[in-house]
This record gives structure tokens, C-alpha cells and sequence, in this order.
């Protein structure tokens, strides 16, 4: 009975210490379970094929004498989706119509590449999720991160590998401190995260455009293009596999990263006081855990990830110099990865993955079949509305509602007691 | 109106909250629903006012069978619940409150607010209530803010009134004036339930008394029966309602508190010039009635309080501007009033809990490190140790009864090199069953010469458990007296007076 009726004592009359509805948003998310997030993600990639069918103009002609026919209705549907999943596939995964097995594999190798900084700007973003941070400001980051690599990188030529490991280092610094200036003034000032991280997104983006049009800072001399020089080859991230894959070893950074917020979220003292903020900084507090603290250096932690993402677009993504949309809309895609993954490192990883697939596909199916790879944003968006809602998900899939397993188990202590 | 449940069944998954139970109360009667915390009470009182639909059995009003579907189908049918967490709006006037969900109108849509201040005042003349239908619902005691509920009640014509747990937040004086009141709705040929855990309200006020225990009815009883005749049908065994303690052998001053003040973040002063000593191997019972500025006063022992001033010394040391971590290294153990806001964190493990406070160094962190063997040894001997129920120490907290989550909170703070426990509330929503543990180790901790203050709105718990009693009253201390001291004196105390006479220690 203790799940369902209010528990005595005149403690919840009070007011709950921290009303930040945000926080408990994403609370309700995160503790949404895994069959929710595939879920989903199935749901995403039905509603896909129904747009495709409808907007097929062999679908729209055969359902045209349907009753007449209706196996060409069908027919044309099948086509149209089927063609279309298929060439997903091949250009995400495996291309069956190339001529032999490592130039099939290059599809792969380009999902990689593309999930390289999702699953890189996911795990940052995720980071401040657990500590109960909603950090939207991952364009920022990437932006400071990636401009502050490569001003590093074309201002200080070093040989192989140091220029590189320079330039990674300042683009791990660069995010950590746009990340930190936002912790710093959550803490100091009661700030919301949100707000100053969506603002500080403008006000990067602006001045990083300015630094681009000021000859001397971020332009490249002798142009009038709002473009950075190039990083010199010294200071880019070399290809993992060779030129004819495009896969490059910031992967393997991201697999470490990966591997970093497992230890530290499981096995850390300062994973283990970033969660017990995130869960209840009320009691982290009277535990005598620094919540200011900790949420200063989980921002500089977040935004040290999503400082990478700029790495990776600057250093291995790009060719020659940067605009300033080198962003490339990472920061907000990193927002759903870290969301689908739970903010679990293994869950963000295969997020990043599949929507590095989706994206990677998106491109082959658009150039294949001529469905615009708007149809890919569409599907991505539905997994995020439907990870959102897990309600609807239970709806469509005739779930049990959440807390009847935790009354489940409430029971047990009680069967123990009862002996 | 005679009141009948047949057979009640609720069940949540497979947990049964109400396990057939069957209940009549006659009009002109109280009768009492005594049970433990999770017995079942509250959850047979929402299906009777349609807050849940029932699995089985069927309510009857005066013989006849009723379906609710919402509160609103019962208290058209003639039953009012006074709640235990009040349902009133506080910056509405008691009369707005009272017409809150049944608004009458003039024409046009205008609300007709003259009306329901004539019944507010018809129904206060009729039990002497003394309101005022324009005053502000904020503005008002949390006793009279009780009394509108039940005008709220009575004024849809309420013939059968539950009373859901009505006495916790209310002071000795309040609660007596609450008795006074039910007595009088029954003599006018009320029916009414009143839902509580305590013993010696239900003799007190009841004329039948129904025991619940694990969603079964174990018996009825008569006012007459003993308290621990009622607390064994409770919990089903028999229970120490004393707790066993020998005299105190205090030692030396510990913890010195002198001319404290604490301000809240409006600057409003809300603990005034608070000074008392407490000795090694005592308990300080600190008494009052809820919000008198205790909770200001056990955080600012622990350094939660961002405005103090003043000083606390422990063993000589100054712990005033120091923050938690420094006053938790300094050996001050705390247990906090809330325990599932402040003392846990709900989504982690037995285990995790039991390492919060000491997330830092060791022995549960190395390096940077933390030290799971270690951890999951210790968890695995302080859950045997402490007997707290449950699958295991990587159990949620979040997911344990309420005992259970307070003796992993004694745990944690028991396990350390403890030079003062602070304990705010410790026993606030438990079972009779893990009181009586709490109370032991309590006093246990005591015995093992560590100077314990104890924070309680409950008289029953602060004469248990004190050695000696500060009754604080707005902020400042009332007076410091003996633990013998009488409960009527203690009431008095509760409410500013200093009754000439007493003595203080």
C-alpha cells in the first residue's frame, strides 16, 4: 500500500526542495526502459515507410483504380518502401552492388565516420543529464571546441603527431571552459543551465561568424570568404583504415570516451557525487557533497566531451577551413542521441551509431530512390517525440504502465516482513 | 447515515492493499481504523471516496449500494473526508475555499460569495468555531486551517466524515480541541471514521475500534482495551511501547550551543538566541510543535544553514561557518527530519547510501576510486545488522517501506566515529515495529557516551526518549526540564507558556 497512498506525516505537505520541472522531465525519460527506446525507434522507421508510400508517385498512381486492382496498390507500396529500406541499408551498412567486400564495407565505414561526433556530443550531453544538467549548448561547445583546435592547430605548426595532440587538447580545453562558464554561473547565480546554454549558442555562433569575417582572427588570409585557413596536415586526425574509407581515429577517441564515462559514472567518486546530485541533490547536499561544485565541473566535463565533436568536424571532418555552421547541427542531434541512449554510455554509443546509419543511408536512399532525406530528420524526430512520451509508446504497444514493477518489488520486503 | 463496507478488495498488481474487508459505522459513532503505516487504511478510505475503483465487494449508504466513481459521486451521496494533507488553496479566504468545487452563482456567472460566508459562519456558530469566512487561509493556524476542511465537509450536508490521519500536525491543545469536535458531529448523529496510528488518541475518542493489519481486518476492540493490548493487533506481536533505557551517565559538555540565531532567505529571523549544552552519553530532547524553527535549528548544527550566528562548539572545536563535509568530518552524525528527500537518494542502491556521506575518502573510495568489494561487504553486514528488509543491499532505497529506508539512514550514520547524532523526526511515519528499533539503537548511541539530540514533534517519543527536554516555541527555547516532566506542562510549553513551578535542568 505504500506505493499508492500517500505516506503520513506532515514531510510532503512541504514544498519539494528543487521545483525544477526540468529536472524532473528528464528524469521521466531516463528512467524510461531500453524496450522503450527500441520501441521507438521501430515506430520512427514505420511512420518513415508511411511517408514514403504516400508521397511514391507509383504508390499514387496505383492506388489511383485500387479497387480494380488492388495487388498493384500493394505492389507499388512495397516497391516504394522496400526500395527505399533497402537502399537505407546498403548505404549505411553493406553495399551489395559494389564488386568486392571492402568497398561493400565502405558504407559502414561512413556510418562510423558520421557517428563518430553524435556519439561524442551524446555522451557529453548525457553527462549533465545524470547530474540533473539540461545541457542544450552543445552547438556552442562544439563551436568553441572546433574554432579553438583549429586556431591552435594553424597558429602553432608542429610535427606529427604533436601539432595534433596540441590542437585536441585545446579543443578539449575550449569546450570544457564553454562549458564551465555555464556551471560556474548556475552555481554562482542559481542561472538555468538551459536558458544560458540555448543563449551562449547564439553569442558563440555570432562571434565565431564575426572572428571569421575579421582578418587576423579566424579568416584565412588573403580571402574575403567568412572561411578559416586550413589546419595544416600535421594537425589532422589521420584515417583509420586508409584514404578509401572514411572512417578516421577519432572513432577510436570516441570508443575511449565511451569507455571514460562508463568508469567514470560507475566506478568514480566523482561519478558516484555527479549521480547523487542528479538524483536527488537534496540529499547530496545534506551528505555534504558540493552541489555547486559538482555541477560546475560536470559542465566542464559536458562541454570537454562536446569540445571533441568540434575536433572531429575541424581536424577530420572538413575539408580545408571552416565556416562557422561547421556545427552541422551536431549539438541538438547529440540532444536525441543522448536522450535515445538513456544517457547510458553503451545506449548512447549505439544511438550514435544508428543515427549515424540512418544518416548515412539517408544520402544513398535520397540519391537512389529520389526520397529526400528530409524523410531520415522526420524519423529521427519521431524517435525523439516517442522517447518523450514513453506513454504513447505504451499506448501503441499495450505496455504496463510504469510502477506497477517497483510495487511489485515494494511487496517484497513486506512478504519478508509478514513471515 | 449507517455506513457499510462488504468485502473490500483492492489489489495492486499482486499486492493486496485491502484483503476482503468488511466495516459498518453506525451514525452517532466514531469508529477507529488503527493500523500501521501500510496496513492498508488509506487505501480502503479512497476506494470508499472514489479515488480507486474497488476489485471486489460493495459500499452501502443507509443498506443501499452505491458506485463512486470520483470523489465528487461520494460527496454527493453524503461523505466528506477531512484529509490528512489539507486540499485548500492558501491565498483563497475560507469561504473560497469552502464553495471551492460546488460554486453557487447569480445570475450572469457571478459567484455568490455572500452565501457561502453564511454558511461558513452558520456552520462555525453551530460548533463554536470562532472563523472568520474572509480570512486567508495562509494566514491561519494549521488547526483552523483543519476546521475549514470540515466545514468544507459539512457544508455539502456530510453525514459520514473521515478523518485521514488528522492529528499530526496539530499541538496537544489542538488536537484536544479536535476531540471536542468529533465528540460533538457524532452526538449530532454523525458517522465518523478516524484514521490513525496512535494509541492513546483512539481511546481517547472512539466508541469502536477496527484493527488493520496487511490489508486484513485482525479484530475490533473496545476503548477499553490496553495500549498494548491495541499495539500487539497492530503489529502482531508483542511490542516494548517503553523504551528500555537505564539511567544516563552524561559526561563532560559535548556540544555547546550558544546564542544561535538563524535567518531563512527572506531574512526573516527563524531561530532566536538558542543556547543549551549537551553532555556525553545524554539525549536532549528538543520538543515543539512542527515549523517553530526546529528544522532551522538541526540543520544549522549540521551546517545546512547558510545564516548563522552564534556559536556551536563540539568538544571545543567551532562549527559555525564550516560547511556539511567539515562538520560531518568532525563526527557529527545526522539523521534528517525527510528522509526520503534529504537522507536518501531513491534511485540508488542500499549499498550507494550507505557510502553517500563518505563519497570522498575512505574506506569506500581509493584514488579516485570506488571501492566496490568493499562497499558490497560492508552493505551485505549492516543490512544484517541494522535487519533492514530486503532482497538485498543492491535493492533501490526508493523501493523500501519506510523503516526500512530510516534504518539505512541509522546505519550509515551509526558507522561512523559518531562525537554527536543529531536526529530530527526519526521515528516520523514509521511502524510501531521499526520505532521500537529506532528508539533502541538511539539509545544505544547514548549509552556508548555519545551526546544525542533528538528532534520530535511527537511527546510521546520526546518523554521516551529525552534525558532532558528544550520545548522551543517561534524560534526560541521555552525552557529546558526534566524528562519527568508532565505532558500537560510540556503541552502549555508547546504553546509559549511557562507554567510558574517548573523546574528547569
Amino acid at each position: 500500500m505504500t506505493a499508492t497512498a500517500a505516506a503520513p506525516g506532515p514531510a510532503q505537505v512541504e514544498m519539494p526542495k528543487d521545483p525544477s520541472r526540468g529536472r524532473q522531465i528528464i528524469r521521466d525519460i531516463l528512467g524510461g526502459s531500453v524496450v522503450i527506446s527500441i520501441l521507438a525507434v521501430v515506430v520512427g522507421l514505420v511512420v518513415g515507410a508511411i511517408l514514403i508510400a504516400v508521397t511514391d508517385p507509383g504508390v499514387q498512381a496505383a492506388s489511383g483504380y485500387f479497387f480494380d486492382r488492388p495487388g498493384a496498390t500493394f505492389a507499388a507500396l512495397g516497391d516504394s518502401v522496400g526500395g527505399a529500406y533497402s537502399s537505407l541499408f546498403q548505404g549505411a551498412i553493406y553495399d551489395f552492388g559494389r564488386p568486392d567486400f571492402l568497398s561493400g564495407i565502405a558504407p559502414l565505414m561512413n556510418t562510423l565516420d558520421l557517428a563518430t561526433p553524435l556519439i561524442l556530443g551524446g555522451l557529453g550531453l548525457a553527462l549533465g543529464f545524470r547530474i540533473g544538467l539540461f545541457n542544450i549548448g552543445g552547438q556552442g561547445q562544439t563551436l568553441v571546441g572546433g574554432a579553438v583546435a583549429g586556431w591552435v592547430a594553424w597558429s602553432f605548426p608542429l610535427p606529427f603527431p604533436w601539432g595534433l595532440i596540441l590542437s585536441i587538447v585545446a579543443g578539449i580545453v575550449g569546450g570544457a571552459v564553454a562549458g564551465g562558464v555555464v556551471g560556474l554561473l548556475k552555481a554562482r547565480t542559481g542561472a538555468s543551465e538551459v536558458i544560458v546554454t540555448i543563449m551562449l549558442n547564439y553569442i558563440v555562433f555570432y562571434f565565431i561568424s564575426l572572428l571569421l569575417r575579421t582578418p587576423g582572427a579566424l579568416q584565412a588570409a588573403g580571402t574575403i570568404n567568412p572561411k578559416s585557413p586550413s589546419p595544416p596536415d600535421s594537425a589532422r586526425v589521420p584515417d583509420l583504415f586508409g584514404a578509401q574509407f572514411s572512417v578516421t581515429w577519432m572513432f577510436v577517441i570516441a570508443i575511449a570516451a565511451t569507455v571514460f564515462f562508463w568508469w567514470l559514472m560507475s566506478r568514480s567518486s566523482l561519478g558516484f557525487k555527479f549521480r547523487a546530485v542528479g538524483e536527488n541533490p537534496a540529499a547530496a547536499r545534506t551528505a555534504g557533497i558540493g552541489v555547486d561544485s559538482m555541477y560546475i565541473w560536470g559542465m566542464v566535463l559536458s562541454g570537454a566531451l562536446v569540445g571533441l565533436v568540434g575536433v572531429n568536424q575541424v581536424l577530420a571532418f572538413t575539408v580545408g577551413g571552416f565556416g562557422s555552421g561547421f556545427d552541422a547541427g551536431i549539438g541538438f542531434n547529440a540532444i536525441t542521441v543522448a536522450l535515445l541512449g538513456r544517457s547510458r554510455p553503451l545506449g548512447v554509443f549505439l544511438a550514435g551509431l544508428l543515427f549515424g546509419a540512418l544518416n548515412s543511408g539517408g544520402y544513398v536512399m535520397q540519391a537512389a530512390n529520389d526520397i529526400p532525406i528530409d524523410i531520415v530528420l522526420v524519423v529521427q524526430s519521431i524517435v525523439v517525440l516517442f522517447i518523450a512520451a514513453p506513454p504513447l509508446v505504451r499506448v501503441l504497444f499495450g505496455l504496463p504502465r510504469p510502477g506497477t514493477a517497483p510495487r511489485r518489488r515494494a511487496k517484497a520486503p513486506k512478504a519478508v516482513e509478514a513471515e | 447515515m449507517k455506513l457499510e463496507l462488504r468485502g473490500i478488495t483492492k489489489r495492486f498488481g499482486p499486492l493486496v492493499a485491502n484483503d476482503a474487508i468488511s466495516l459498518t459505522v453506525e451514525p452517532g459513532e466514531i469508529h477507529c481504523l488503527l493500523g500501521e503505516n501500510g496496513a492498508g487504511k488509506s487505501t480502503l478510505m479512497n476506494v470508499l471516496y472514489g479515488l480507486y475503483p474497488a476489485d471486489d465487494g460493495e459500499v452501502l449508504l443507509d443498506g443501499e449500494v452505491q458506485h463512486f466513481k470520483s470523489p465528487g459521486d461520494a460527496m454527493r451521496a453524503g461523505i466528506g473526508m477531512v484529509h490528512q494533507h489539507f486540499m485548500l488553496i492558501p491565498v483563497f479566504t475560507v469561504a473560497e475555499n469552502v464553495i471551492l468545487g460546488h460554486e453557487q452563482t447569480k445570475p450572469g456567472g457571478r459567484l455568490d460569495l455572500g452565501a457561502a460566508r453564511q454558511q461558513v459562519r452558520e456552520i462555525s456558530q453551530r460548533f463554536g468555531f470562532d472563523l472568520d469566512p474572509d480570512a486567508l487561509i495562509e494566514s491561519l493556524p494549521v488547526g483552523v486551517q483543519q476546521r475549514v476542511e470540515i466545514i468544507k465537509a459539512l457544508s455539502r450536508d456530510a453525514k459520514v466524515l473521515i478523518f485521514d490521519e488528522p492529528t499530526a500536525v496539530l499541538t496537544p491543545q489542538e488536537t484536544e480541541d479536535l476531540m471536542r469536535i468529533m465528540r460533538q458531529l457524532r452526538d449530532q448523529g454523525a458517522a465518523i471514521v478516524f484514521i490513525t496510528h496512535k494509541l492513546q488518541e483512539v481511546r481517547d475518542v472512539a466508541d469502536r475500534i477496527t484493527v488493520i493489519r496487511l490489508g486484513k481486518v485482525v479484530g475490533e476492540a473496545l476503548p477499553t482495551a490496553s495500549n498494548a493490548e491495541l499495539a500487539s493487533m497492530m503489529v502482531g506481536r508483542a511490542v516494548a511501547l517503553e523504551v528500555e533505557k537505564g539511567p544516563s551517565h552524561p559526561t563532560d559538555a559535548a556540544l555547546v550551543v550558544s546564542g544561535l540565531r538563524v535567518a531563512d532567505p527572506h531574512d526573516q529571523i527563524v531561530v532566536r538566541d538558542v543556547s543549551f549544552t549537551v553532555h556525553g552519553g545524554e539525549v536532549l530532547a528538543i520538543a515543539g510543535v512542527q515549523g517553530n524553527g526546529q528544522t532551522e535549528l538541526t540543520q544549522a548544527l549540521v551546517g545546512l544553514q547558510p545564516k548563522v550566528t552564534g556559536s556551536i562548539t563540539l568538544d571545543g572545536d567551532e562549527l559555525v561557518g564550516r560547511s556539511v563535509r567539515q562538520v560531518l568530518d568532525a563526527g557529527v552524525g545526522y539523521v534528517p527530519e525527510d528522509r526520503s528527500s534529504d537522507g536518501l537518494v531513491g534511485g540508488f542502491t542500499i549499498a550507494e547510501n550507505l557510502m553517500l556521506d563518505r563519497s570522498s575518502g575512505g574506506p569506500f573510495v581509493k584514488a579516485g576510486s570506488l571501492q566496490l568489494k568493499v562497499l558490497g561487504d560492508f552493505a551485505q553486514q549492516k543490512v544484517q545488522e541494522f535487519d533492514i528488509r530486503a532482497l538485498g543491499s543492491s535493492e533501490f532505497a526508493g523501493q523500501l517501506s519506510g523503516g526500512n529506508q530510516q534504518k539505512v539512514v541509522l546505519a550509515r550514520e551509526l558507522s561512523r566515529d559518531l562525537k554527536l547524532l543529531v536526529a530530527a523526526q526519526p521515528t516520523r511515519g514509521l511502524d510501531v515495529g521499526s520505532i521500537e528499533f529506532v528508539h533502541k539503537r538511539i539509545i544505544a548511541a547514548r549509552d556508548a557516551g555519545i551526546p544525542v539530540v533528538v528532534v520530535s514533534t511527537e511527546l510521546d517519543e520526546v518523554t521516551q526518549l529525552a534525558d532532558r527536554v528544550a520545548v522551543m516555541f517561534r524560534g526560541a527555547i521555552v525552557g529546558i526540564v526534566p524528562a519527568d516532566t508532565p505532558r500537560e506542562t510540556l503541552g502549555l510549553m508547546m504553546a509559549g507558556e511557562m507554567p510558574g513551578g517548573v523546574k528547569a535542568a
